[in-house]
C-alpha cells in the first residue's frame, strides 16, 4: 500500500506550484477574469509546453498516461489557485469524450489540437430541464444521406464563447430520457445555425446558452456509432467530476488555510480571534472536513485507474463528489464567517475561493443527486 | 396559554393585507416578486406611502408619530409586510437614531430632526464600525475633538450601509482617550455633505456595492449635534442594541422565501420525468425547515407576549438573532440547489430596473448564487451570532 506521490506526479505538483507562486497571484487571477476572454492564451501555452494539456490522455493517445491520480493531483494545485483557464472544459471533459469516441486521423488531429494548446473545445450537454441526467436530451439530431440537422439548446455550456469546436450531445433516437439514441457531434462554434448568449459565470469563468439552429453538419462529425455515445458521456463526466472534486480539494484546503492565518492576525478584545477555543474548534473542524474530502478523492482517483467496474467507478465517483459537496458547504461557509466582513467583500481573495468551492458543488450533480446515485447503484 | 388573534386583531390584519393589496405600487410589487434591486426613489416612495397613512413608524410613541399600535398590532403589521413583500423603511432613521434622539436628545434636536425622519425626507446611516472595531465596537478609535463650537472629527467607518444614498449619518466617535474605552465615546449625528467626508463604496460578493467605507478627514461638526452627554454615548448606543428590534428572526421573510421554495421545487424539473418536489429526501428536508420557522415564530411570539406584559426585552433576542439568521441561510442554501446550473450566469444587471434584455432564468433562479453569497452577512453583522452566544451564555446561561 502506497499513497505517496509517483516522481511524476511530484513533477506535476511543483511545476504547478512554481508557476502559481510566480503568475499567479491574485491581482494576477484578477486581471485575467477582467480581460476579453476572460483566460490567459499566453499561460494555456505554456501549460502545453510543460505537459500538463497531455496529463489526461493515454500514451498512445499521445498523453502522459491518462490516470485519474494524475489528474486529481494537478486539479488540485489548480483549486488552490483558483484557476480559471479552461482545463476542465476543453483537456478534460471534451478531451475525454474525443478519445474514447474519435478514430484514426480525426481523433489525432483533435487530440494534438488540445494538446499542444491550439485549439479551445466546449462539451455541449446540458439542457434546461435535464438537472443532472445526461440521458435526459432533447436537442435533436436527425440524419439524413450524408448530412445531420442538429436542433436545440444546450445550457451553461462552459468555455463555449471562447470555444474553436463543440461537442455537441444530441438525439438521434428514442424518447427524451432514453438511454439510447444518443450521439456526439463535433461542430464548429462559429458554424451557420450556432448562436451563442455568452456571460461570466459567478466564480470567474465564461460559459454561454448555445442555441442550435438547423445547423447542419456532415456525417463524419459524428464522434462514435449512432446512437451510442452515452456510455462514453457517462464516463467522461465521471472523469471530470473526480476533476472538479479535486480541484475543490485544493480550493477547500487554501480557504482553510487563509482562515487560519487571518484568525492569527486579526484582533479583537485585546487578543487574536484565533485564540478563541470557540473558533479553534471550528478551523479543527475545518481541517478534519478537508482531510475526509482529500481522502474520498484519493479513492474515488484510485477506484477509477483500477479494474473496478463501471458501475463501481461511477459509484465511487458520486461517493466522493458527494462528500466533497458536504465539506464544501461547511469549510466554504465557515471561512468567510471566521473571516468576518472582510470575507463579504470583492477585494479579499477568500470570498472568490468561495464562490468557486460553491459553483464545483453544482457542477455535474450536488450533493443531494450524487447521495441518490450512490444510494441506487 | 393562548396564540389566538382576538377578533379586534383579526380585523386589523384584514386591514392592513387591504391597505397593502392597494397602496403597495404594483411596478414596486412586479420588483420585488423578481428579485429587481428598489432603488432609493422607489424605497423613499413607498416610505412616505406609508406615512401618508401614518403607518411609517409603529414603533414610535404616539406623541412623535407613532401609531398607538399594541405589541401585537406591531407584529402583525410587520408580518403582513414582509410576506407581502413590502419593505419596511430603512431601519437606521426609524428604528436606530430615532429612538435615540427621543430618550436622550434635546427638545430642539427631536424638532429638529425627528419630523423628517417620519416623512422620510432624509435617509440616515450608520456610522458605528470600524476596520478594527468590528466584534469589539468598544475599541473604535474615529475621534471627535472640541474645538470652540464644533467637534472636529478624523477617522474611517466602514461596512456603512448603503451611506451612498444617505443625507446624515449617526457616529459614535471617541472623545476620551485616557478613559476606559466605553466611558470616552460620544453620539454625534453628522451631516454627509459636510467637507472632508468621503464615501468610498466596497462591492461584496454578489457585485453590489451595499457597505461603504467613510472617511472623516478634519471633519468640523457643530456642537449642538452631540446627543446627550459627552462620553455617554456608548450607554446610548448599549440601549438602542438590546432595546426590543422587531424582525430581528426574520419569520416573515422567511415564510416568504419558505413558499417560493416548495413553488421552486415544484417547477424544478429532475431531470428524470418528475420535479424536486416529489423527492422524498427533499421533501423532509424542507419539512424540517417549516418546523424550526414554526419554533422560531412561537419563540417570537413568547417574546412578544412578555414584552406586551410589560417585561424588559432580555436576551432571548439572541436566539431569535441566531436561529432567524441560520434558518435564513439554509433556505438560501436550498433556493440555490434547486436552481442548479441556472445560478452559475453573472448577468447582475438583470436584476436592476432599468434592464431591458431578456432575463435568464427560469425565474428568480439567476439570483440564487447572489443571494446565497450576500447572505452570508447575516450571520456576521447585527451582533455576530458568535457575540449573540456569548450573550446567551453570559446573561442566561451564568457561565
Amino acid at each position: 500500500m502506497d499513497f505517496s506521490y509517483t516522481e511524476v506526479q511530484q513533477m506535476l505538483q511543483d511545476q504547478v506550484q512554481k508557476f502559481v507562486q510566480k503568475s499567479y497571484d491574485f491581482d494576477s487571477r484578477n486581471t485575467i477574469v477582467a480581460s476579453e476572454k476572460g483566460f490567459s492564451a499566453e499561460h494555456w501555452q505554456l501549460f502545453a509546453e510543460l505537459g500538463w494539456l497531455a496529463v489526461p490522455f493515454t500514451e498512445e493517445d499521445g498523453g502522459l498516461g491518462g490516470s485519474a491520480v494524475d489528474l486529481m493531483v494537478i486539479m488540485e494545485e489548480f483549486g488552490k489557485a483558483n484557476l480559471v483557464e479552461p482545463y476542465l472544459a476543453t483537456a478534460v471533459l471534451s478531451g475525454s469524450l474525443i478519445a474514447q469516441l474519435a478514430e484514426g486521423d480525426t481523433k489525432e488531429a483533435l487530440l494534438g489540437g488540445i494538446i499542444g494548446g491550439e485549439t479551445q473545445f466546449s462539451c455541449a450537454y446540458a439542457e434546461p430541464g435535464s438537472r443532472f441526467n445526461l440521458a435526459a436530451v432533447s436537442c435533436s439530431a436527425s440524419a439524413s444521406g450524408d448530412q445531420i440537422t442538429i436542433t436545440g439548446k444546450k445550457t451553461t455550456v462552459e468555455n463555449a464563447p471562447n470555444a474553436d469546436k463543440l461537442v455537441v450531445i444530441a438525439r438521434e433516437s428514442g424518447d427524451r430520457f432514453d438511454a439510447s439514441g444518443i450521439s456526439a457531434f463535433l461542430v464548429d462554434a462559429d458554424a451557420a445555425g450556432v448562436s451563442m448568449r455568452s456571460y461570466p459565470t459567478v466564480d470567474g469563468k465564461r460559459a454561454a446558452e448555445v442555441s442550435f439552429d438547423h445547423v447542419v453538419v456532415p456525417a463524419s462529425a459524428r464522434l462514435g456509432a449512432a446512437g451510442a455515445a452515452l456510455p462514453a458521456l457517462q464516463n467522461a463526466v465521471d472523469r471530470a467530476t473526480l476533476a472538479v472534486s479535486a480541484e475543490a480539494v485544493g480550493a477547500l484546503e487554501a480557504l482553510l488555510h487563509k482562515t487560519v492565518e487571518y484568525s492569527k492576525t486579526r484582533k479583537q478584545f485585546g487578543t487574536a480571534i484565533g485564540t478563541f477555543q470557540a473558533l479553534q474548534h471550528r478551523m479543527a473542524d475545518m481541517f478534519v472536513q478537508c482531510q475526509l474530502a482529500r481522502s474520498i478523492v484519493i479513492m474515488a482517483a484510485m477506484s477509477l485507474d483500477s479494474s473496478d467496474s463501471d458501475q463501481e467507478k461511477t459509484r465511487s465517483v458520486s461517493a466522493a463528489k458527494s462528500r466533497v459537496g458536504k465539506a464544501i458547504k461547511l469549510v466554504g461557509q465557515e471561512a468567510i464567517q471566521i473571516h468576518g466582513g472582510i470575507g463579504m467583500t470583492e477585494e479579499l481573495d477568500v470570498g472568490h475561493l468561495f464562490k468557486r468551492v460553491t459553483a464545483l458543488d453544482l457542477l455535474f450533480g450536488d450533493e443531494e443527486f450524487h447521495l441518490q446515485r450512490f444510494a441506487s447503484l | 396559554m393562548n396564540a389566538d388573534f382576538t377578533p379586534e386583531e383579526l380585523a386589523f390584519q384584514q386591514e392592513v393585507r387591504e391597505f397593502l393589496a392597494s397602496e403597495f405600487p404594483a411596478d414596486l410589487k412586479n420588483k420585488v416578486d423578481n428579485n429587481i434591486r428598489l432603488t432609493k426613489d422607489d424605497m423613499v416612495r413607498w416610505q412616505k406611502i406609508l406615512y401618508q397613512k401614518g403607518w411609517a413608524a409603529p414603533s414610535w410613541p404616539e406623541e412623535y408619530g407613532g401609531t398607538g399600535w399594541t405589541a401585537t398590532q406591531r407584529h402583525i403589521f410587520a408580518t403582513e409586510m414582509g410576506v407581502y413583500g413590502a419593505p419596511e423603511p430603512i431601519p437606521f432613521g426609524m428604528k436606530m437614531v430615532a429612538p435615540v434622539i427621543m430618550a436622550y436628545g434635546s427638545e430642539e434636536q427631536k424638532q429638529r430632526f425627528l419630523p423628517d425622519i417620519l416623512a422620510s425626507n432624509v435617509w440616515w446611516c450608520q456610522g458605528y464600525s470600524e476596520p478594527n472595531a468590528g466584534s469589539d465596537l468598544a475599541s473604535l478609535k474615529t475621534s471627535a475633538v472640541r474645538d470652540g463650537d464644533h467637534y472636529v472629527v478624523n477617522g474611517s467607518k466602514t461596512w456603512n450601509t448603503l451611506g451612498q444614498y444617505a443625507d446624515w449619518i449617526f457616529c459614535l466617535v471617541r472623545t476620551d482617550n485616557t478613559a476606559k474605552k466605553q466611558e470616552g465615546i460620544s453620539f454625534l449625528l453628522i451631516d454627509m455633505n459636510t467637507p472632508g467626508i468621503t464615501v468610498k463604496p466596497i462591492v461584496l460578493l454578489d457585485g453590489f456595492a451595499e457597505v461603504n467605507e467613510v472617511f472623516f478627514d478634519d471633519v468640523r461638526v457643530p456642537a449642538e449635534n452631540l446627543i446627550g452627554e459627552e462620553n455617554k454615548g456608548w450607554t446610548y448606543a448599549k440601549v438602542l442594541l438590546t432595546h426590543e428590534r422587531t424582525n430581528i428572526a426574520g419569520v416573515p421573510r422567511s415564510k416568504r422565501k419558505l413558499d417560493s421554495l416548495k413553488r421552486l421545487a415544484a417547477e424544478t424539473e429532475d431531470g428524470f420525468g418528475k420535479t424536486m418536489a416529489d423527492n422524498p429526501s427533499l421533501q423532509q428536508r424542507i419539512a424540517e425547515m417549516e418546523i424550526e420557522l414554526q419554533a422560531l415564530e412561537y419563540s417570537e411570539l413568547r417574546t412578544l407576549a412578555a414584552l406586551s406584559v410589560g417585561k424588559a426585552p432580555g436576551p432571548e433576542s439572541s436566539i431569535l438573532k441566531i436561529v432567524g439568521t441560520e434558518l435564513a441561510q439554509s433556505m438560501d442554501e436550498m433556493f440555490l440547489e434547486l436552481s442548479g446550473y441556472s445560478s452559475l450566469p453573472f448577468v447582475p444587471e438583470q436584476f436592476e430596473g432599468d434592464f431591458e434584455g431578456e432575463r435568464l432564468g427560469p425565474g428568480s433562479t439567476n439570483a440564487a448564487a447572489l443571494t446565497y453569497f450576500n447572505n452570508r452577512k447575516l450571520s456576521i453583522f447585527g451582533g455576530s451570532n458568535e457575540i449573540q452566544r456569548n450573550i446567551i451564555c453570559k446573561a442566561v446561561l451564568g457561565l
